[in-house]
């Protein structure tokens, strides 16, 4: 071997994580990124990350195994969790009507599809609040049969379906339009039933968006905060939200325990949201290699 | 005649797809549905296929009538023209997808399954493939998986739409033949489309062309080649020359050249048509039609030859003697087709 190529080897080593590409720009890309990640999120997180510890470990163990702390918690995370699994079966209904069947009208539906997008939370909050009271239009037959929605954790989980049914449907409705027609006539002519066809040719291929639109809508609605406290009633260990939890906390000036309630709550969103995606990378995998 | 379709008419919307199409196929024939684009001939298979329904007109399958049945229960094998395979299936499963859908009375044992599934990559000559997906063969491959497919429900007739439309040329020419053995091995009744004259020539044993929703003819690729039912036919299937013509009295003048009209031909305005290859190219002082050399280009043992007759360009071959751009000789037809117009 000639010394110029020994001498040419570690160079090429050290930049071998950096795949050559024709395309320009990703060191200036990269950097942007980069300071852009850092400003707006790993300072503000590792601040967030680092504050509670001002409490010391057994003072943050204390904080987070509260029984106010962990109901609310548990009924966060928990309303989120069913919020999305309804928004699941709503929003794919809803993608595959506005995709599949054209009736006069899509065009509004489609556009009010993102109106929780739009509309300022706490508008949707009082908004569903006014009608599911048990004085509201329907809030008063539904009481007289004994539910009540407001003020209750029902009442939590209507919210949440309300701000997360956007994703589920806007994830699911481009996937939809791509799946061409002949796969399923194919099916067809194979002798499958309609059950057969949605559960086993077209399921399978949009399972990864859904699964991605479902962890977006999960996400979104264990933070959310504007919508649910109007709603919610607020009763400590029944329908109080861990956001509020930790507002309350700021407002007694104890930074350290809102802290602490904040990351745990990261914690868990970002487990839930790790499963999710490793479950949607394993899905969209299959068939792509 | 196990498939008899009766005056089948299709619109959609203010477009008429299929306008009254009667067509009768042979067991085991290989039968081509040939037309340009927009002609219906897609719209038919899917008549067939049951994936459209006619607006009139009746289709019977071996005395059944085929209308009746749905999709699902027609068993009748369909190969698109994209493939359409399951992308989250192994080659294996998208070929035991139509077993595996079947009623549990129905449905063969799995080692069944298995086993035909690889008789089935044997006769397609994708051995070993059974666990790749879709995204990791070629396009030919991909097509072999769907015929596989197609036949593992032991369809009682095969249809395929355009099955070589999205492949290049090379693929498409061993496709071809391979195709044809299958169809002979197998024994099904085979209809297939294509808007490529050739390979319908090239593989059927009668090819319907069909024009505007309209049958034109339905023949051996001979009896098309050399007795086209009509002037679009002609032009369809081959290189030719066409030109308006005259009849009068017997005798036929086409751009200033009289010669006697076959036998039994009414007079009238016809459209003249001949294969270029049977044409003799003589020096202007013989008996022909008139034609003004344009261009040629030399290959091989002949020119390639662009003349000029009656206003209108073609293109043919001649020997390499007597031709020049600018000159004028004589062509004459061994033989010509008249279509009245």
């Amino acid at each position: 071997m000639s010394p110029a190529l020994i001498l040419a080897a570690p160079a090429g080593a050290r930049r071998s994580w950096r795949k050559d590409s024709v395309l320009p720009g990703f060191p200036l890309a990269l950097g942007v990124t980069l300071t852009w990640l850092c400003l707006i999120f790993l300072i503000p997180l590792s601040a967030l990350i680092l504050r509670p510890w001002e409490l010391g470990p057994a003072g943050v163990w204390a904080v987070v195994t509260d029984p106010r702390v962990l109901a609310a918690l548990r009924i966060s995370f928990g309303a989120a969790a069913l919020a999305a699994l309804v928004n699941a079966g709503l929003g794919l209904l809803i993608a595959w009507v506005l995709v599949r069947h054209p009736f006069p009208g899509r065009r509004l539906v489609d556009a009010l599809v993102d109106l929780p997008f739009a509309l300022p939370t706490a508008v949707a909050g009082i908004a569903l609040t006014a009608i599911y009271a048990p004085n509201g239009p329907l809030g008063r037959p539904l009481s007289e049969l004994g539910v009540q929605v407001a003020y209750t954790p029902l009442g939590i989980i209507l919210a949440l379906i309300f701000v997360g049914l956007p994703f589920v449907v806007r994830t699911v409705q481009p996937v939809l339009e791509d799946l061409s027609q002949d796969v399923e006539e194919a099916a067809l002519t194979l002798g499958a039933k309609p059950p057969q066809i949605a559960w086993r040719v077209v399921m399978p291929a949009i399972a990864p968006a859904l699964l991605t639109g479902v962890g977006l809508a999960f996400a979104r609605a264990a933070g959310e905060y504007g919508s649910v406290i109007f709603i919610a009633g607020n009763m400590p260990l029944r329908s109080e939200i861990a956001p509020l939890l930790i507002v309350i906390k700021l407002e007694q000036f104890d930074y350290a325990g809102a802290a602490a309630v904040g990351l745990a709550m990261l914690v868990l969103s970002f487990t839930g949201l790790l499963i999710l995606n490793s479950l949607q990378a394993v899905l969209a995998r299959r068939g792509r290699a | 005649m196990p498939l008899i379709v009766e005056d089948i008419a299709k619109r959609f919307g203010d477009h008429v797809a299929l306008d009254g199409v009667s067509l009768q196929a042979r067991q085991g024939e290989f039968l081509a549905l040939l037309g340009p684009s927009g002609s219906g001939k897609t719209t038919l298979l899917r008549v067939l296929a049951g994936l459209e329904r006619p607006d009139r007109g009746a289709v019977s399958f071996g005395g059944e009538d085929l209308l009746a049945m749905d999709a699902r229960a027609r068993r009748i094998g369909m190969v698109f023209q994209h493939y359409a395979l399951f992308r989250h299936m192994s080659v294996a499963q998208n070929i035991a997808f139509g077993l595996e859908v079947r009623p549990a009375k129905a449905r063969p044992k799995p080692s069944e399954i298995r086993k035909r599934v690889e008789r089935l990559l044997e006769l397609v000559q994708l051995q070993g493939l059974g666990g790749r997906y879709p995204a990791q063969l070629s396009g030919g491959q991909r097509q072999r998986v769907a015929l596989a497919r197609a036949l593992a429900i032991e369809p009682r007739m095969l249809l395929l739409d355009e099955p070589f439309g999205a492949l290049d040329a090379r693929v498409r020419r061993d496709l071809r033949a391979w195709l044809r053995q299958i169809h002979d091995e197998t024994g099904l009744t085979t209809i297939f489309v294509t808007h490529d004259q050739e390979e319908a020539m090239d593989l059927a044993d009668r090819v319907a062309i069909l024009r505007d929703g309209r049958l034109e003819q339905v023949d051996t690729p001979e009896r098309i080649y050399e007795a086209p039912a009509s002037a679009f036919v002609f032009g369809f299937v081959g290189e030719g020359v066409q030109l308006p013509g005259e009849v009068t009295d017997g005798v036929l003048s086409v751009a200033g050249w009289r010669s006697p009209a076959p036998a039994g031909t009414p007079p009238g305005a016809v459209t003249v048509s001949f294969r270029t290859e049977s044409a003799d190219m003589l020096p202007a002082t013989a008996d022909g039609l008139a034609a003004r050399i344009l261009t040629l280009s030399r290959r091989g043992g002949s020119s390639r030859v662009t003349c000029e007759i009656g206003g209108q360009t073609f293109t043919l071959q001649a020997p390499k003697s007597l031709i020049a751009p600018g000159v004028e000789v004589r062509l004459a037809p061994h033989a010509v087709i008249i279509h009245p117009k």
